[in-house]
C-alpha cells in the first residue's frame, strides 16, 4: 500500500491480513526523519487500515534518537486510535526506543511569548518610565558627586579629566576637521549657484558666517562627538560593568562617579566649546576655498567682509552651546553605560541608544537655545 | 571569640521575589567561612550585601564592628580599606597594567613613596605565586588563573583583616585550584586573615573551610563545621555531599 525507494532509505508498507507490515531499510536518522514522517502521515488516516502495525527495522544501517522519537510518537498516535505497534529492531536500536517509554519529563514546545500590540506598547511605556526615573537618579548622584568635588577640590581627578580630554576630544579633532570642512564646502558650493544668479556673490560670506557660527558648526560637532565619544563612554563603562570592574572600584572605596563619571562629563563640557571653535574655523576655511574658486572672492576680501558682516554675537552664541551639548552627550553616554546589564547584548543596545538619545537631546537643546536667543533679541 | 561579620534577620527582595527571609549567620575572627547553596539561593547577593555593593531590605549586618544600617560615607570609606575582595573573574582594571592595578589603593589612600610601593607590590605578587614579569602586562594579556592571582594580590595590598572571595577556584584547572586552596591557607596563617568565600568546589570546601553556612529556602539551613553541616537533613546538603565520607 506504500512503497518508497530512495538513495539511502527504503520504506515499504503492506497489508497482510489484519496487520500492516512496515519494513524500513537504510538510514533512519535525523536527516531522513522528515521524509519518513510525511510518508507515514497517511498510514494513520481514517479509517485505520488495520489494528496492528508491525515494524521491521532489523536491517537499518543507522538509527538515532530522532528516528526513535518519530516511532514513539507514531505509536502514541496509533494507540490513541485504538491500534498497536510492534517493533522488531537490532538490540542497540531497541534500547534507544525502549528508553523513550520510561520518560519522566513533560515534552512540548515553548509558548510564544510575543506580546500583542497593546501589551507591548504598555510594556514599552513602563520601561521608558523606569529608564526616565533611573536617569533622574543618575543626575541626582551626579550632582551629589559634584558637591564632593566642589567642597573638596583635592578630590577632583585631574589625571582622569586630562585622559578623558585626550580620548574624547583631542583624538576627535581629525574627524571634526574633515566633516566641518566638507560641510563648509558643500554649503558654499550650493549657495554660490543661487547667489551668482543675483550677482550677490559677496553675500556668501554673510550667509556662511552666520549659519555656520550660530547653528551648523555646534550641531555638526555635537553629532560627531556623540557618535564617536558618547558611544565610546557607553561601551567602556558598560564593559566595565560586565567585568565587575565597577563593583571592584566600589569595594575598594573608589566612587565611580568621582573616578569615571564626572571626569568624562567635565572633560566634554570644557572641550565642546573649543571643538566648536575649531569646527567654525574649518567650516569657514571650506567656504573660503569654494568662494575663491567658484565666485572669485579672494581670501583677503572674504575675511574683510567677514569682519564687517558677521557680528561677534553669532560666534559667542555658537560657543555658548558647547558646555550644554558636552554635558548632554557625556551624561547620556555614561548613563547608558551604567544601564548595561549582565549580558553582552545589552552593550550593543545601550551604545546605540546612547548615540540616538544624545543626538536627539542635542537637537532639542539647540531648539530651546534658538527660542531663548530669539526672544532675547540676539 | 570575636565576630568579624554578624548578620541578623537579613531580608532581601528583588521586587516581589524574596531572596533572603530572616537570614542569620556570623563569621568568627580568623576562620575561613564558606557560603554554600544551590544556584540562585542568593550566596553572591549576600556577599555583595556584606561588601556594601547591594542593600538589604530588612535586618541588620555588622562587618568588622561597623553597623551597615547606619554607616555613613566616611565610615564606609574607612571600612572599605580594611577588607579585600576578589571577584570571580578578577575584575582587574583593564586600562591599568598589573603593577598599577595592585598599587592603585596605596597611591590613593597613603602617601607611601614610589620606592616602597614597588617593594610592596613586588612582595604581594610573589606571595600569590606570580612571576615578577607579570607586572608590565595588562589584564587582557594574562590567563584566567593569573588574573585571579593578580586580583588576590590587589585585594591583599592594604593588608586587610577580612578577605572576600567569590568562587576563587571556579574556572581553574584542578592543579591550579588545589594550589589556590593551599595559597589561601598559607595567607590565612601569615596575615591573620578572616576569609569569607562563595564556592561550589567540593575539594576546596574540604581543604580550606573551617565553618560553612548552607543557604537554601531563603535562609541558612545549616551552619557550623563541615561534619555538623553534612549531618543536616536537607535536600541540597544530601545531594551536594553525596558519596563523600563525612
Amino acid at each position: 500500500m506504500l512503497s518508497f525507494n530512495g538513495n539511502s532509505l527504503s520504506l515499504h508498507a503492506k497489508v497482510q491480513g489484519d496487520t500492516v507490515v512496515i519494513t524500513v531499510r537504510g538510514d533512519m536518522n535525523v536527516k531522513s526523519v522528515a521524509l519518513i514522517e510525511s510518508l507515514l502521515a497517511e498510514l494513520l488516516s481514517h479509517p485505520l487500515p488495520s489494528k496492528v502495525f508491525v515494524w521491521h527495522l532489523e536491517t537499518l544501517t543507522r538509527f538515532d534518537s530522532a528516528a526513535a522519537l518519530l516511532l514513539y510518537t507514531f505509536d502514541m498516535k496509533a494507540r490513541s486510535l485504538g491500534a498497536t505497534c510492534k517493533f522488531h529492531a537490532q538490540t542497540n536500536h531497541q534500547h534507544i526506543l525502549d528508553a523513550l517509554y520510561h520518560r519522566d519529563y513533560q515534552s512540548g514546545g515553548v509558548t510564544d511569548d510575543r506580546l500583542g500590540m497593546i501589551a507591548s506598547v504598555g510594556k514599552m511605556t513602563i520601561q521608558k518610565y523606569h529608564s526616565f526615573k533611573d536617569f533622574l537618579a543618575f543626575v541626582g548622584e551626579l550632582f551629589a558627586a559634584l558637591t564632593i568635588y566642589l567642597l573638596n577640590p583635592k578630590s577632583i581627578r585631574f589625571k582622569e579629566i586630562y585622559h578623558a580630554i585626550e580620548e574624547s576630544s583631542i583624538n576627535a579633532l581629525g574627524i571634526i576637521a574633515l566633516t566641518t570642512f566638507l560641510i563648509g564646502v558643500v554649503l558654499a558650493y550650493q549657495s554660490s549657484v543661487q547667489l551668482k544668479m543675483y550677482g550677490a556673490n559677496i553675500f556668501i560670506v554673510d550667509m556662511l558666517g552666520i549659519s555656520v557660527l550660530r547653528e551648523l558648526a555646534p550641531l555638526i560637532a555635537a553629532i560627531v562627538i556623540a557618535g564617536r565619544s558618547g558611544s565610546a563612554f557607553a561601551a567602556q563603562i558598560g564593559v566595565m560593568k560586565i567585568t565587575e570592574e565597577l563593583d571592584a572600584m566600589k569595594t575598594m572605596g573608589f566612587d565611580p562617579y568621582l573616578f569615571l563619571v564626572l571626569p568624562r562629563i567635565i572633560a566634554l563640557m570644557i572641550m565642546m566649546p573649543l571643538i566648536i571653535f575649531f569646527a567654525d574655523v574649518m567650516a569657514m576655511l571650506g567656504g573660503m576655498v569654494v568662494a575663491s574658486i567658484e565666485l572669485g572672492i579672494s581670501a583677503q576680501l572674504f575675511l574683510d567682509r567677514f569682519n564687517e558682516a558677521v557680528a561677534m554675537k553669532h560666534f559667542f552664541i555658537g560657543i555658548s552651546k558647547g558646555p550644554f551639548f558636552g554635558f548632554i552627550i557625556a551624561a547620556i553616554g555614561i548613563f547608558r553605560g551604567l544601564m548595561v546589564e549582565n549580558d553582552t547584548r545589552s552593550i550593543g543596545i545601550n551604545t546605540t541608544k546612547s548615540v540616538v538619545e544624545a543626538i536627539f537631546m542635542v537637537i532639542i537643546c539647540d531648539a530651546v537655545f534658538s527660542i531663548i536667543y530669539t526672544n532675547m533679541g540676539i | 571569640m570575636s565576630r568579624v561579620i554578624e548578620a541578623d534577620n537579613i531580608v532581601t527582595r528583588f521586587g516581589k521575589h524574596v531572596v533572603h527571609q530572616n537570614l542569620n549567620l556570623h563569621v568568627n575572627r580568623g576562620e575561613i567561612y564558606g557560603l554554600l547553596g544551590p544556584s540562585g539561593c542568593g550566596k553572591t547577593t549576600l556577599m555583595k550585601e556584606m561588601v556594601l555593593l547591594q542593600k538589604y531590605q530588612g535586618g541588620s549586618m555588622k562587618v568588622l564592628g561597623y553597623d551597615l544600617n547606619t554607616i555613613g560615607h566616611q565610615k564606609a570609606q574607612e571600612l572599605r580599606q580594611q577588607w579585600g575582595v576578589l571577584f570571580q573573574f578578577g575584575a582587574l582594571y583593564s586600562s591599568l597594567n598589573i603593577y598599577d592595578n595592585i598599587a592603585v589603593s596605596l597611591r590613593e589612600y597613603t602617601t607611601i613613596s614610589e620606592t616602597l610601593i614597588a617593594e610592596i607590590v613586588s612582595y604581594k605578587i610573589d606571595i600569590v605565586g606570580l612571576q615578577q614579569s607579570v607586572k608590565e602586562q595588562y589584564p587582557s594579556e594574562i590567563s584566567g588563573g593569573m588574573k585571579k592571582k593578580a586580583g588576590l594580590a590587589r585585594a591583599l595590598v592594604m593588608d586587610p583583616k577580612l578577605l572576600f572571595l567569590d568562587e576563587p577556584t571556579s574556572g581553574l584547572d584542578p592543579i591550579s585550584a588545589r594550589e589556590f586552596d593551599a595559597l589561601i591557607l598559607r595567607l590565612r596563617t601569615r596575615f591573620d586573615l578572616s576569609i569569607v568565600m562563595v564556592t561550589h568546589d567540593l575539594d576546596s570546601i574540604e581543604a580550606t573551610l573551617d565553618r560553612v553556612a548552607i543557604l537554601d529556602e531563603k535562609k541558612v539551613v545549616a551552619e557550623g563545621d563541615l561534619a555538623t553541616v553534612k549531618a543536616t537533613d536537607n535536600r541540597f546538603v544530601k545531594s551536594f555531599f553525596k558519596g563523600r565520607p563525612s
